[in-house]
């Protein structure tokens, strides 16, 4: 039996360990806002953050998660006024949307640990985000606005 | 509709308001919008002439089901006047969900924030066509859903002018409310204190009749508050920022089962054997079960395979990770990518089936100077929506009900009705958003494949998975070309003779027996309506047989045929010591609207299914965006070593659009794009906010077709897996300014075209010109990769 926080709530799991977290938070606690896009750790639609950092939730066990806080976008903010994710409104950044759970989450990331990150560093973490509806550069301006408000 | 109304209200004025109450029912009004649907009622506005509009046809007439317009389909009120508008194309990206009820909203004087938006399932008798694809949305419904919106006003007006027993030229509807009027001693109309709010006017107006098209008016551009304007956002933008929007994997149903399913790899091949002995023992797969195999033409069938179901995704993913099966390949399995480019180059060397012939191409190539050539190619391209396709199905009482991204809900309906043998009224098909369709999603095997299951299962709900493998390997891929072009010389240099071939496997073999031929609606791409000004052209098409199933991405059949196009223009320009843009608009020739017949086209020529009259070549519209994107690209300018400008005009889906593309080359061979400069011209447009997004995505996903991205077979088999050997555009290299410039319309008859698509086919051959400008070097086949080879 695990243990982990996932969005402030204490939750008790006793599948398989090996359960990749996006799996988990989708399938076994109905938190649909992570996706899947590859299940291989090369798109970022999954991502969510563990203590606070961002990782691949098709690249995370349960188990890894056991003991530590997970956030996925449904607990970003109490009420979805995080900088990041109102700067994505500012800016009309979605097209689908699909993938931008995963790209906020990176983001929110990010400035928690950089708060005036340089445009390099916002490509650096951000590259590994795939949108194929091309909004990168909208995604770019978006972090550099929310940088302001964090 | 109109030959009800004739009937119903009869002659024209204002119709006896009472006597409709009383005699019309909503539903005969359905009944008769039901019988004439087909016929596309188009309203237009004329500048200046706020009372009067001008009906112009469009493609949506020739579409299953044509146009709905009723307020009664699209609009209801409550008694709070919360307005709810019904969505009935989908929304994968491209803003219809939101453009085409803000039209609505507008005509009707709703105020957008008390409006809500639903999305219509799948029912093209009632909303008209609903196949969101070939950048039709708002090209086809821009005219219904105004006069929806319109008729709405003119009821809600009618409905007050009986809650006062007035006149109705005295109510006049604004900003959610109707105001009443009164006469100034003037004679004119002023606005009195009376007002009644939409609420409190539903239910009488919603009990009207719909008036005449002759008695609605279209509000004069002037007057808009949300068309033209660019500040709506999207009405799902909230819930995609906080994780609540509904896409096809996030529907969930009590005791829902989760299915995965291994795919023959090879199109056409079949379950010889399988082995689920180990699948079984992984905890929570429930069942294992062999789904048919499929034929040629097998249009959007299923793959067939085998499909692990259990009680999770990860449980099925790791049942369908043991199984072992043994493959029938069958003939596709001889699909090797090399052999298969070198085959199509050696087919546009000889001559193909003649599809264009204008003046005397021959005797213009015995007489050359000079013959100039150059050969382009393309591999596959997968869609590669971020979410791949899932669909969710059960059967209660012999009902089938799918929840799936589709683009096309009702065609999606009646394959379904189809497969398993029902009628088309036991099955209902809901459209959750699009993560994404770029085409794909126009197929629906993935909602076969949960019907089947769900029926295997006695009706409980499934969701059917794919994988990003299962999406790269086994999907409708973009066709892989080779475009030959030929010029004619004379001695002083001028082109007299044109000659384009073009070899690529076609749509129609998934939909017909394989006759290694394209049709007209590939040809109508970028083909035969070549725009220049050679008095000698001919357009040939060599033969090239599918091995895999070939379907619509994103702009289609004009990526190659623009990249061929456009990259040779430049070539000749750089032959003939010309500047590439000054080359361009001397082959497009003079202003004018190409004559379909003078020009050798074909009798058939598609031309996006739009009436040719509306929308014509027009050759000055062609040439002024050419003009716009050079002159703000600033065309000319010096640029420092290595980095150059390359530009490309295409018009696809009824609209022009011009790129210039700014390539810097990286010391390491990195190609870059600092800017893309492109002005698009798409005639009367809604939501400019929306237009911008889609150019600049445009450029993205053009920058990933024609520098990373390409599916290759070997055996039969597709080579690429996920997103590490199957490359797109990443914030890492990407076109990292997009200056996007929309033509104002200068005439009534620019009228609303395509956006979704035309952005993308100028992109490649803009990328490929400005790589030769930076370097001198040429490349002809795409994707080019990301790094220039030493």
């Amino acid at each position: 039996m695990l243990t982990i926080s996932v969005n402030g709530k204490e939750i008790k799991f006793d599948g398989d360990p090996n359960t990749p977290l996006l799996w988990f938070v989708r399938d076994e606690l109905g938190l649909t806002g992570t996706k899947y896009g590859c299940g291989v750790g090369l798109c970022g639609a999954c991502t969510v953050h563990l203590d606070g950092t961002a990782v691949r939730g098709c690249q995370t066990a349960v188990s890894e998660a056991a003991g530590k806080k997970v956030t996925t976008i449904e607990g970003l903010s109490a009420d979805g006024n995080h900088p990041v994710q109102q700067a994505w409104r500012d800016l009309n950044v979605p097209q689908c949307g699909f993938c931008q759970a995963g790209q906020m989450m990176q983001a929110a990331s990010l400035l928690a640990k950089n708060r005036a990150p340089t445009d390099a560093e916002i490509v650096d973490e951000m590259t590994g985000n795939i949108c194929r509806c091309g909004c990168y550069e909208r995604i770019h301006a978006a972090v550099r606005a929310a940088a302001g408000g964090v | 509709m109109l030959h009800y109304f004739e009937k119903q209200s009869g002659p024209a004025g204002n119709p006896p308001v009472r006597a409709i109450l009383e005699n019309v029912s909503r539903r005969s009004f359905i009944g008769g919008v039901l019988k004439t649907s087909g016929v596309a009622l188009a309203l237009q506005i004329v500048p200046g002439a706020a009372n009067a509009y001008e009906a112009y046809p469009t493609g949506a007439a020739g579409m299953p089901h044509g146009v709905v317009s009723d307020p009664h389909v699209f609009v209801a009120i409550d008694k709070d006047g919360q307005v709810t508008i019904v969505a009935h194309r989908s929304e994968m990206g491209t803003g219809a969900r939101t453009s085409l009820p803000m039209v609505v909203a507008d005509e009707m004087e709703a105020d957008w924030q008390r409006v809500r938006v639903i999305q219509a399932p799948g029912d093209e008798p009632r909303y008209g066509n609903q196949d969101t694809d070939g950048s039709r949305s708002v090209r086809h419904f821009i005219q219904p859903m105004r006069e929806c919106g319109a008729a709405m006003r003119f009821m809600l007006e009618a409905a007050a002018a009986v809650h006062w027993g007035v006149d109705r030229s005295l109510c006049k509807a604004s900003n959610h409310e109707v105001i009443q009027l009164s006469k100034g001693p003037d004679g004119k109309l002023i606005e009195t204190d009376k007002k009644i709010g939409y609420g409190a006017l539903a239910t009488i107006a919603m009990a009207m009749a719909v008036p005449r098209p002759d008695q609605i008016t279209f509000k004069d551009p002037s007057q808009f508050r949300y068309m033209g304007k660019g500040k709506t956002q999207i009405v799902d933008l909230h819930d995609i920022t906080v994780g609540k929007a509904i896409y096809g994997a996030d529907v969930h149903l009590p005791g829902m089962k989760y299915a995965v399913i291994a795919r023959p790899p090879v199109v056409g091949g079949k379950v010889k054997k399988f082995d689920a002995t180990e699948t079984k023992k992984v905890p929570g797969v429930e069942a294992v079960h062999e789904m048919a195999g499929w034929a040629a033409p097998a249009k959007f069938a299923p793959l067939g395979g085998v499909a692990v179901i259990a009680n999770s995704t990860y449980a099925a993913l790791q049942g369908r990770e043991k199984l072992a099966i043994e493959w029938e390949d069958g003939p596709n399995a001889v699909y090797n990518s090399p052999a298969y480019r070198d085959a199509m180059i050696a087919a546009a060397a000889k001559p193909g089936k003649v599809i264009r012939s204008q003046g005397d191409a021959d005797a213009a190539f015995a007489n050359a100077a000079e013959v100039f050539a150059a050969d382009y190619t393309q591999q596959h391209v997968a869609q590669a929506s971020m979410e791949p396709p899932v669909a969710l199905a059960r059967i209660v009482d012999g009902k089938i009900e799918v929840w799936a991204p589709v683009q096309s809900p009702y065609g999606t309906r009646e394959d379904i009705a189809k497969t398993m043998g029902v009628p088309i009224e036991n099955v209902t098909v809901h459209v959750t958003l699009l993560g994404g369709g770029f085409g794909r999603k126009s197929k629906c095997d993935f909602a076969i494949e949960a019907v089947q299951l769900s029926k295997t299962l006695g009706g409980k709900p499934v969701r059917v998975q794919w994988t990003r493998e299962d999406d790269l390997q086994h999907a409708f891929y973009h066709t892989t070309s080779a475009e030959r072009i030929e010029v004619a010389l004379d001695k002083a240099g001028k082109v007299t003779g044109w000659r384009h071939r073009t070899v690529a496997p076609s749509i129609l073999s998934t939909f017909a027996e394989d006759s290694g031929y394209q049709f007209k609606i590939e040809y109508g791409m970028g083909f035969v309506d070549m725009p220049f000004d050679i008095p000698n052209i001919r357009c040939e098409n060599g033969q090239a047989f599918a091995h895999t199933r070939i379907g619509w991405f994103r702009s289609v059949s004009n990526i190659p045929r623009a990249f061929a196009v456009q990259s040779f223009v430049a070539e000749l320009a750089h032959k003939l010591g010309r500047d590439p843009k000054d080359m361009l608009l001397e082959m497009i020739g003079p202003d004018r609207v190409i004559d379909i017949k003078t020009a050798g086209m074909p009798e058939d020529f598609w031309n996006y299914g739009e009436p040719y009259p509306e929308f014509p070549i027009d050759t000055a519209r062609l040439k002024n965006v050419v003009n716009v994107a050079a002159d703000k690209a600033g065309w000319g300018k010096k640029l420092p070593d290595r980095q150059g400008l390359g530009i490309a005009v295409h018009r696809s889906f009824v609209t022009y659009v011009a790129s210039v593309v700014h390539v810097a080359i990286d010391d390491d061979g990195t190609i870059r794009v600092p800017e893309v400069t492109t002005a698009i011209d798409c005639g009367f447009y809604i939501n400019p906010e929306r237009i911008r997004s889609q150019v600049e995505g445009a450029a993205v996903m053009g920058m990933s077709t024609a520098m990373y991205s390409g599916i290759t077979f070997k055996d039969g088999r597709a080579e690429q897996s996920n997103f590490g050997d199957f490359s797109v555009a990443r914030m890492g290299n990407f076109p990292q300014k997009v200056n996007v410039h929309i033509i104002e319309p200068t005439s009534p008859t620019h009228h609303a075209t395509g956006v979704g698509e035309p952005g993308v086919p100028p992109f490649a051959p803009a990328l490929c010109n400005a790589i030769f400008a930076a370097t001198g070097k040429r490349l002809r086949s795409l994707p080019t990769g990301e790094k220039l080879e030493a």
